[in-house]
C-alpha cells in the first residue's frame, strides 16, 4: 500500500518536474510569493541569511537539549530524564550543535562576506551553493524528525559501534543520524568546493592570494579541510548504513568485523572538522580585531601560514581522540607529538592578535567585545588541548567532564564567540542597519559570564572523577554543588541567547540606515552599499594592497578605483531545482529510515532526474543593463 | 536542412582551441571537478583501508586466493584501460572541433564501460555461487563495498556520457557543452585509475597472499 | 618527582581551589590525590602541564590586559595609529618559546607512555586479572587463582596487578580515578594495563565510555587489602560457604535454582548449570554493593530483585516481582548467606 502511494506521489513529482507545473495559474501565484523567491534564490547573500536562519533554528533545539541535560544533573540520582532518553539528548545535542548550528552559521558568514571581500560579483557555483544550503537543512530536519517518529539517535555524536549497531540500539534512531548526516554532508562538501573555486578563480583584479583578507584565507583553508575531511565521514556513514540496513558485517566482531575501523574513519573526519569550525572563527576575529584597533593585522603573512599549517596538521592527529583504545605506546607517542605541534601555529595567532591591538586605538563595540573575550577563553581551551595531548595524562582526562569543558571552551569560546562577533560585525552589510550596541553589550557579558560559570567548573568535575555522557552521579561523589553551579551558568547563557533575539527584534524596529561603512572598515565589503546590491560590485574594484579599502582611504580616496568600465552584468537565474533535488534526497532518506528501500531508491531517482533536467536546461542567466545598475547605485547612495 | 548542414551547425566555427576553459563557467567547472575528484580519492582511500583491514576475516567462506579469477579480471582491466584511451580520443575530437570524432570515440567509451560492467556483474554472480556474499563475512562486506562503489561509478559514468552525447546531438560542440565533455572524461580517467588500484591491491595482492 | 613534593603542592594549590569549588563538599574520587603509582605518574604529568599552561596563560593575560587598558581609544582622539606589518624577532620569539615548552612536556610524556604500557612479566609471579565488561556490570577473573567474581576487584596493596581488558558486548572503559587512568574494553580485542594501590582501601571505579542506557550506573569498586588479607580473601573465594544452613536458606536455594541459575553461578554448590550471562554471585554477602551501586542490605536487594529495570534502565536482569513474599524472603536469606 505504502509503495503504491509513494509511486503515485512520485509520478506527480515527475509530472511537475518535467512540465514545470501542471497548473499555470497556481504556479504563477507560487512564483510571485516571497517564499518562492527565497526557495529559488541563488544569491549568495540571501543564501547566507538562509544559513543563519537555519543555524539559529537548530540552535533552539540544541540549546533546549543542553538545558534539559543540565537540569537532570542538578541533583545526584535525579530521575527527571534518565537512561536512553538522556543518551538521546546528549547525542542530538552534540550532533545538532556541530553539524546543524556551528557549520551553517559559519557558512552563513562565509556566504555573506567571502565574495564581497575578494571583490567578486557572485560565487563560482550559485546553483550548487543553493543546493548545499537546502541539503544541510534537509539533513538537519530529517535528523530532528527522529524526535517525532520513534526514537532519536542514542550513541553520542561520535556514534561509536557497537552501541550504534542494530543489536544495541533498537529502533530507527541511528538511521536518522546516518542518513541525516549523509545528506547534509553532501551539502557541506558542495559548499566547500564552491568556496575553494570561488576564491581561486574569482578574485578581483589585483587581489593576489597574499592580499586576501584573513577571513577569506581561513574560509579557504576550512573549505579545503571540508574537501578532504568529509569523505571519510561519508565512507563511514555508508558502512554503518549498510550494516544497519542491509546486514553487512564491517563492525560485528562475531562476523570478523572490527569496531575500531569506525573510530578511525570518524576521527579522520572528526579532527579536521574541529578546525573546519574554528578556522573561520579565527578569521572573523582577525577582521574584527584589526578593524576596531584601526591597525593592520600584525604578522599577516605568518597568520596565513599558521592557518595553512593548522589545516595540514589537522589531518595528522586524529588518533589523539583514541589514546585509550589500545593502539600501543608507539602510536600514542607519535600522535601525542603531532598534536602538541599544533599548539605552535595556534600560539602564533594568539600573539599576533594581541600585537595587532598593541599600539592601536581600540573601540569596544559588541563585535570587538566578543573578539576580545574570545582571547582568554580560547587560550584556556588551547592550553587544556595541549594537556590532553599527553597520553598518560589523557588516560585520566579522557571521556571525563574535563574533555567536555575543553571542547566547549574551544567550540563556544572559539566558534560561537566568532560567529556572534561576525554577526554583529557584518549585520549592517547583511540588512542595512546595525544591531543595538547597548543590548549587545548585555548580551555579551551575560553570555561570557554564563559560559565560564558553566564550563570552567567542568574541568574539575572531570578531574574529580565524573565521566562524560552520564545521566547521574552518586551523592557520595561530592559533585553536587559544582554540578549545580554549572547548571546555573547554562541558564545564564540561555538568557543571553534570548537577549540576542530581543536585540534582533529591537534593532529591526528601530533601524537606521547604517551607510556603506559603519565601522571604518578596511576591506572591500565596506566599499559597497548596505545591504549589498544583488550584483555586489557595479564595477569590479582594482585592489592595490592588503586591506584594499583602508589603503585607498589613507591615500585620500573615498572609494575604490574601478578596474573596468560600467557595463552590463551577467547574473544567474533563480531556480527551483536545488529545492526539488533536495526533496528527492529527503524522500530517499526518509525511505531508508523507514526501511522501505523502494521509497529510498525512488528518492534517488528524483535526484538523478533533476540532475539531468538541470544538465539539459539552457540556462545562461541574464544581463543587468547599465541604466538599471546606475539607478540602483543612485538609490543606494541617496 | 541537409545532413551536411546539420553536421556543420554542430561543429560551430570559431571555437577557441580549448573551448572547455574559454569561459569563466568552464574554468570554474573544470577546477571544481578536479577538487571533487580529490574528495573522491579520499573516499576510495577509506574504502581501501577498510578492505585491507578486513580482507582476512573470511570466516567459513572462500579466501582471496581461492576466490579471485585473475584472467577474467585482467580482461576487464584491459577493457577499462582501453576505454580511458578512447575517451582521450574523444576529447581530442573536442579540441579539434570535430563533432563526428567526438561522438564516435565517446560512443566507444560508453560501450567499453558497459562491457566492463557486464563482466563485473558476471564475476559477482560467480562469487555469490561460491558462497562469497555481501553478508557472509566482514571480508564479503568490505569487498563488495569497495568494488561495488567503483562499479556504481562506472555505471554513473556511462549514463552521464550518454546523456552528454544526447545533448551534443541537439546542440553540437559549444562553449556550454565542451566543459561538460571535458569534465566527464576527467571523471572517466579517475574511475580508471581507481580500478588500477583495485586490480593491484585487491586482486593481485589477494592472489599473492 | 617525589611523592612528598606532591603533597605539598597539592595542599597549597588544589586543596584551596577544591574547597572554593565545592564549598563544604569533599570530592570522593579525585585524580589530585592518587593512591597508586600509575595515578601518581599521571598526576606528575598533569601537574607539569598545568604549571606550563598557567605560565602561558599568565603571560598572555598580562599582555592582554596591558593592551586593553593602555590602547583603548580616548574620546576625541581620531588619529590613525601606526600600521605595523609585523616583527620577525617577536614572531620568532613566540615560535621558539612554545616549542621549548612543548619539548619540556614531551619528554616525560613519552617516558610515562611507555612505562604505563608495561606488560605482565612472563615468570608467572605477577597477579593477572582478566576484566570483562558487560552491559552494565564487571566480571573479574583471576586465571592463575581460579577465581571468578564480579563488581569488586580485590587486589593486594603495593603490588602491580596486570589487567587484561576485554568486552563481551559494546565498548566500555575501565577507570579508577584514584589509582590509574582509563583503558577501553573492546569486543574482540584484549587491552592491557597495570595498577597498584599503596594504601588499603576501597576505590570507586566508573565506566567511562558511553555503553548504553545505564552507562552512568556501571560502577564498580577496587578493594585493596594487605597481602595477608588478600590471601585470606582468595582462600575464602576458593572455598566459599555457599551451602544453605537454615530451612529458609535451603528453600531460598531452591528458588535460586529455579529462577536465577541460568544466568548466575555460585561456586561451591552442586548446581547443575553455572550461568555466565550475569555476575557470579559467590560470596555475595561479603560484597559492599548490590548491583555495584546500592549499599548491600536487605531492602536494596529486594528493590533490585523486584524492579532491576527501574534501577538500571536497560539491564538484562528480568524482574522477579512475580515471586511471592515467602519465596522472595527465602531467596534473599540464601543470597545474604553466601560468604
Amino acid at each position: 500500500m505504502a509503495t503504491i502511494v509513494t509511486i503515485i506521489v512520485f509520478i506527480l513529482f515527475l509530472g511537475a518536474i518535467l512540465t514545470g507545473g501542471y497548473n499555470k495559474e497556481l504556479m504563477a501565484r507560487f512564483r510571485s510569493h516571497w517564499l518562492w523567491d527565497w526557495i529559488t534564490t541563488v544569491d549568495h547573500k540571501k543564501i547566507g541569511i538562509l544559513y543563519a536562519l537555519g543555524g539559529g533554528f537548530f540552535f533552539i533545539f540544541g540549546g533546549i537539549e543542553a538545558l534539559l541535560m543540565r537540569m537532570q544533573l542538578f541533583y545526584p540520582n535525579n530521575d527527571f530524564i534518565v537512561g536512553r532518553t538522556f543518551n538521546e539528548l546528549l547525542s542530538m545535542h552534540g550532533t545538532t550543535m556541530i553539524f546543524f548550528v556551528a557549520m551553517p552559521l559559519l557558512f552563513a558568514l562565509m556566504n555573506v562576506a567571502v565574495p564581497l571581500q575578494i571583490g567578486a560579483r557572485d560565487v563560482a557555483f550559485p546553483f550548487l551553493n543553493a543546493l548545499g544550503f537546502w541539503l544541510f537543512f534537509a539533513g538537519g530536519l530529517l535528523m530532528n524528525l527522529s524526535w517525532l517518529f520513534g526514537n532519536a539517535p542514542d550513541a553520542g555524536w561520535t556514534n561509536y559501534v557497537p552501541i550504534a549497531a542494530n543489536e544495541y540500539s533498537a529502533g530507527t534512531g541511528i538511521d536518522y543520524y546516518v542518513l541525516g548526516l549523509q545528506i547534509s554532508g553532501i551539502g557541506t562538501l558542495i559548499g566547500g568546493i564552491n568556496f575553494l573555486v570561488t576564491i581561486i578563480n574569482m578574485r578581483a583584479p589585483g587581489m593576489s592570494f597574499l592580499r586576501m583578507p584573513l577571513f577569506t584565507w581561513t574560509s579557504f583553508v576550512a573549505s579545503a579541510l571540508i574537501l578532504f575531511g568529509f569523505p571519510p565521514l561519508t565512507a563511514g556513514l555508508f558502512l554503518i548504513m549498510f550494516e544497519r540496513l542491509f546486514g553487512a558485517n564491517f563492525f560485528d566482531v562475531a562476523a570478523g568485523g572490527n569496531p575500531i575501523i569506525w573510530q578511525h574513519l570518524f576521527w579522520i573526519f572528526g579532527h579536521p572538522e574541529v578546525y573546519i569550525v574554528i578556522l573561520p572563527a579565527f578569521g572573523v576575529m582577525s577582521e574584527v580585531i584589526s578593524t576596531f584597533s584601526k591597525k593592520r593585522l600584525f604578522g599577516y603573512t605568518s597568520m596565513v601560514f599558521a592557518t595553512i599549517l593548522i589545516g595540514f596538521l589537522g589531518f595528522m592527529v586524529w588518533a589523539h581522540h583514541m589514546f585509550t583504545v589500545g593502539m600501543g605506546p608507539v602510536a600514542n607517542s607519535i600522535f601525542a607529538i603531532a598534536t602538541m605541534a599544533i599548539a605552535v601555529p595556534t600560539g602564533i595567532k594568539v600573539f599576533n592578535w594581541l600585537f595587532t591591538m598593541w599600539g592601536g586605538k581600540i573601540r569596544f563595540t559588541t563585535a570587538m567585545l566578543y573578539a576580545v573575550g574570545f582571547i582568554p577563553t580560547f587560550v584556556m581551551g588551547g592550553v587544556t588541548g595541549v594537556m590532553l595531548a599527553s597520553p598518560p595524562a589523557d588516560y585520566q582526562y579522557h571521556d571525563s567532564y574535563f574533555v567536555v569543558a575543553h571542547f566547549h571552551y574551544v567550540l563556544i569560546g572559539g566558534t560561537v564567540f566568532g560567529v556572534l562577533a561576525g554577526l554583529y560585525y557584518w549585520w549592517p552589510k547583511m540588512f542595512g542597519y546595525t544591531l543595538n550596541e547597548k543590548i549587545g553589550k548585555w548580551n555579551f557579558w551575560l553570555f561570557f559570564i554564563g559560559f565560564h560559570m558553566t564550563f570552567f567548573i567542568q574541568h574539575f568535575i572531570g578531574l574529580f572523577g565524573m565521566p562524560r555522557r552520564v545521566f547521574t552521579y552518586q551523592p557520595e561523589d561530592g559533585l553536587t554543588l559544582i554540578n549545580q553551579i554549572s547548571t546555573y551558568g547554562a541558564f545564564l547563557m540561555a538568557v543571553a541567547s534570548i537577549l540576542l533575539v530581543v536585540n534582533i527584534v529591537y534593532s529591526y524596529r528601530h533601524r537606521v540606515p547604517a551607510g556603506n561603512d559603519p565601522w571604518d572598515g578596511r576591506t572591500l565589503e565596506w566599499t559597497i552599499s548596505s545591504p549589498a546590491p544583488f550584483y555586489n560590485f557595479a564595477q569590479l574594484p582594482r585592489v592595490r594592497a592588503l586591506d584594499a579599502f583602508w589603503h585607498e582611504k589613507m591615500n585620500g580616496r573615498k572609494e575604490m578605483e574601478p578596474a573596468e568600465p560600467l557595463g552590463p552584468i551577467h547574473m544567474p537565474n533563480d531556480t527551483h531545482l536545488p529545492f526539488v533535488m533536495t526533496l528527492g534526497f529527503f524522500v530517499s532518506g526518509l525511505g531508508f529510515v523507514f526501511r522501505s528501500n523502494e521509497v529510498g531508491v525512488l528518492g534517488l531517482i528524483i535526484v538523478i532526474l533533476t540532475m539531468f533536467v538541470r544538465s539539459f536546461e539552457k540556462d545562461h542567466g541574464y544581463h543587468v543593463e547599465t541604466d538599471e545598475i546606475e539607478k540602483t547605485e543612485k538609490g543606494a547612495n541617496a | 536542412m541537409s545532413t551536411a548542414e546539420l553536421e556543420h551547425a554542430k561543429t560551430s566555427a570559431g571555437l577557441p582551441p580549448h573551448p572547455e576553459r574559454a569561459t569563466m563557467e568552464g574554468r570554474n567547472k573544470v577546477l571544481g571537478f578536479w577538487l571533487f575528484l580529490g574528495a573522491e580519492t579520499v573516499l576510495f582511500a577509506c574504502l581501501f583501508g577498510t578492505y585491507l583491514a578486513l580482507k582476512g576475516s573470511t570466516l567459513d567462506g572462500p579466501t582471496t586466493q581461492e576466490l579471485y579469477k585473475i584472467p577474467m579480471v585482467a580482461a576487464a582491466t584491459i577493457i577499462l584501460l582501453t576505454s580511458s584511451l578512447t575517451s582521450v580520443l574523444g576529447v581530442l575530437g573536442l579540441h579539434q572541433n570535430n563533432y563526428k570524432k567526438l561522438m564516435f570515440w565517446f560512443g566507444v567509451t560508453v560501450l567499453l564501460g558497459a562491457a566492463f560492467l557486464g563482466l563485473e556483474i558476471y564475476e559477482f554472480v560467480e562469487y555469490v555461487h561460491e558462497g562469497h556474499t555481501f553478508t557472509s563475512s566482514a571480508f564479503g562486506s568490505a569487498f563488495y563495498t569497495l568494488v561495488g562503489t567503483h562499479g556504481a561509478h562506472v555505471l554513473f559514468g556511462i549514463t552521464w556520457i550518454t546523456a552528454l552525447m544526447i545533448q551534443a546531438r541537439r546542440r553540437g560542440i559549444n562553449l556550454d557543452t565542451a566543459p561538460k565533455f571535458f569534465v566527464a572524461s576527467l571523471y572517466w580517467h579517475f574511475v580508471d585509475v581507481v580500478w588500477v588500484f583495485i586490480f593491484t591491491v585487491v586482486y593481485l595482492m589477494g592472489k599473492v597472499g | 618527582m617525589s611523592r612528598g613534593k606532591h603533597s605539598a603542592r597539592l595542599l597549597s594549590i588544589f586543596a584551596i581551589l577544591t574547597l572554593l569549588m565545592t564549598g563544604c563538599e569533599e570530592p570522593a574520587k579525585t585524580v589530585f590525590d592518587p593512591k597508586g603509582s600509575a595515578g601518581e605518574s599521571q598526576l606528575d604529568l598533569i601537574m607539569l602541564s598545568i604549571y606550563i599552561m598557567i605560565f602561558v596563560f599568565v603571560v598572555v593575560m598580562a599582555i592582554f590586559f596591558y593592551v586593553l587598558i593602555r590602547y583603548r581609544q580616548k574620546p576625541g582622539d581620531n588619529s590613525i595609529p601606526k600600521q605595523i606589518e609585523g616583527s620577525m624577532k617577536l614572531e620568532l620569539l613566540w615560535i621558539v618559546i612554545p616549542i621549548i615548552l612543548l619539548a619540556i612536556l614531551a619528554v616525560p610524556t613519552l617516558s610515562t607512555t611507555f612505562s604505563l604500557a608495561e606488560e605482565a612479566p612472563d615468570n608467572g609471579d605477577a597477579l593477572r586479572v582478566k576484566v570483562t565488561a558487560h552491559q552494565y556490570w564487571w566480571e573479574f577473573e583471576y586465571p592463575d587463582l581460579g577465581i571468578k567474581t564480579a563488581q569488586e576487584l580485590h587486589i593486594p596493596t603495593n603490588e602491580k596487578v596486570y589487567l587484561e581488558l576485554t568486552s563481551d558486548d559494546v565498548i566500555h572503559s575501565f577507570w579508577v580515578p584514584e589509582l590509574a587512568g582509563k583503558q577501553d574494553l573492546n569486543p574482540g580485542k584484549t587491552n592491557t594495563m597495570w595498577l597498584d594501590a599503596k594504601e588499603p582501601g576501597t576505590y570507586a571505579g566508573r565506566c567511562a565510555e558511553l555503553c548504553g542506557a545505564s552507562h552512568a550506573l556501571m560502577n564498580f569498586e577496587v578493594v585493596a587489602e594487605d597481602r595477608s588479607d588478600f590471601d585470606q580473601w582468595v582462600a575464602e573465594r576458593k572455598n566459599p560457604s555457599s551451602e544453605p544452613q537454615t530451612a529458609e536458606q535451603k528453600a531460598g536455594k531452591e528458588v535460586f535454582t529455579q529462577n536465577c541459575m541460568s544466568c548466575h553461578a555460585i561456586d561451591g554448590t552442586k548446581m547443575k548449570t553455572k550461568g555466565d550471562k550475569g555476575p557470579n554471585l559467590t560470596g555475595f554477602a561479603k560484597r559492599n554493593k548490590v548491583a555495584g551501586l546500592m549499599e548491600n542490605n536487605d531492602e536494596n536487594l529486594e528493590k533490585w530483585l523486584k524492579h532491576p529495570d527501574q534501577i538500571k534502565p536497560g539491564t538484562y536482569m528480568p524482574s522477579f516481582d512475580y515471586l511471592n513474599k515467602k519465596d522472595m524472603n527465602n531467596l534473599k536469606e540464601y543470597l545474604r548467606s553466601l560468604e
